[in-house]
């Protein structure tokens, strides 16, 4: 039950994009048309569930004070939590790599459909981002974090498709030439994030 | 030192090519940490000395990076750096350094750094490329700054924490408008200065 809320409140309350501006630039640039953004939402969700159970096993057993107790008694003092930022990187850089890898061998077509995204996700910082809240919120397992990847990562899924589907709309629509692209876009996503406000309070 | 070529590296990143209203670069953090000013300049600060110091440091490597694995030997340079500053943070200023929570951390994967050194570093002398770093630093500042403020003025009636908005102001009716501190307004402020800087600009709207 814990986890379902969890989940739910990751997807609409702690939206990464509405709430904390995360993966904001690949959120804006390739939010132009739903297919696209689609399959890099779907890539976005699928680091996130990767990584943080990675990211999660290595803070709690490498990283932690005192985490590296079971080396034996000699390691109790040891407070490595200063290499969490490059650790975390390494982990979602090299992750990035091996899934990119195996993406294009199993599945080709998904593969092409991702295309240049796949690579580019190692700097959305979503997926850095999700790592650091997960340190920062103390998660009791393993599973509760990767609950918390897939989550958030269908809250960006979410978030960038429907921005995508409304920036199909307004292709025609007359907006003033300065606000055109980047500006009207920004506004969009300021009144989402105002709707999305309303799912604030919502306990399961 | 300062040729013309210089100059353009360091001045041009104010406006004409600012890295957040222009380039749309590193809008996750302008948005996240302007509910008020101190957080937003001390980002701002922080994001000037890693952004200086990683292009210098890369331009310096530029000729012995393979240029397979730029983008991991980019990411540990700069990482490294963040941990310096974070720590220094911590050590130095750590109300602050608590209320920024993740966004010092997530530097590293602000996209200014890796765009200014990608774009800029790795093929250009240290000179420049440190005076670029400040340049793009500072425009980022600059938004960072201008967001912060408003946000504080209209959203909490203060600025830096000291009360601007006279009491009698209150006494007559006048409300802090409580919406300008939550998130979705941060977007909306910022659409408005792209708004102003295109206007003023026309040669920087998009068709």
């Amino acid at each position: 039950m814990e986890e379902l809320n969890l989940f739910v409140k990751s997807i609409f309350i702690d939206n990464m994009i509405f709430a904390y501006f995360l993966g904001m630039c690949s959120y804006l640039a390739v939010s132009k048309n739903v297919k696209t953004a689609f399959g890099l939402g779907l890539a976005v969700t699928f680091m996130l569930v990767v990584t943080l159970p990675l990211n999660y096993m290595l803070n709690t057993y490498v990283l932690q004070p005192g985490a590296l107790a079971w080396l034996g008694d000699s390691f109790k003092e040891v407070d490595l939590s200063f290499l969490g930022l490059i650790m975390f990187i390494a982990v979602i850089a090299s992750a990035t790599q091996l899934v990119e890898m195996a993406v294009e061998k199993f599945s080709p077509s998904l593969y092409a459909s991702l295309g240049i995204f796949l690579p580019l996700i190692a700097v959305n910082c979503a997926i850095l981002g999700g790592a650091l809240f997960m340190q920062q919120k103390d998660f009791g397992s393993a599973l509760t974090a990767t609950v918390y990847g897939a989550g958030s990562g269908i809250g960006w899924l979410l978030a960038i498709v429907g921005l995508a589907a409304i920036r199909e709309k307004i292709a025609y629509s007359n907006i003033p030439a300065p606000l055109k692209g980047v500006g009207i876009t920004f506004i969009i996503t300021g009144l989402m994030g105002i709707a999305f406000m309303s799912f604030l309070g919502i306990k399961l | 030192m300062i040729s013309k070529k210089n100059k353009l590296a360091l001045f041009n990143p104010l406006s004409q090519e600012n890295p957040v209203l222009v380039q749309i670069l590193g809008i996750c953090s302008t948005l996240a940490v302007t509910a008020s000013l101190e957080p937003a300049v001390v980002m701002g600060l922080s994001v000037i000395v890693v952004l200086a110091l990683s292009n210098v440091i890369i331009s310096l490597m530029r000729n012995t990076i393979p240029s397979t694995i730029r983008i991991i030997v980019q990411l540990v340079v700069v990482a490294a750096l963040v941990i310096i500053v974070q720590q220094f943070l911590v050590a130095f200023s750590y109300d602050v350094s608590k209320k920024l929570s993740v966004f010092i951390g997530l530097i590293i994967t602000n996209c200014i750094l890796m765009g200014r050194l990608e774009a800029f570093a790795l093929n250009n002398r240290p000179w420049p490329a440190f005076l670029d770093g400040i340049g793009n630093g500072l425009g980022y500042t600059i938004i960072l700054v201008i967001v912060a403020f408003f946000r504080e003025l209209l959203g909490s009636g203060t600025l830096f924490g000291f009360q601007v908005i006279p009491q009698w102001c209150y006494d007559h009716g006048y409300e802090n408008n409580g919406l300008m501190i939550l998130p979705p307004m941060a977007l909306i402020t910022c659409a408005c200065i792209i708004w102003v800087h295109r206007a003023r600009n026309p040669q920087l709207q998009e068709k």
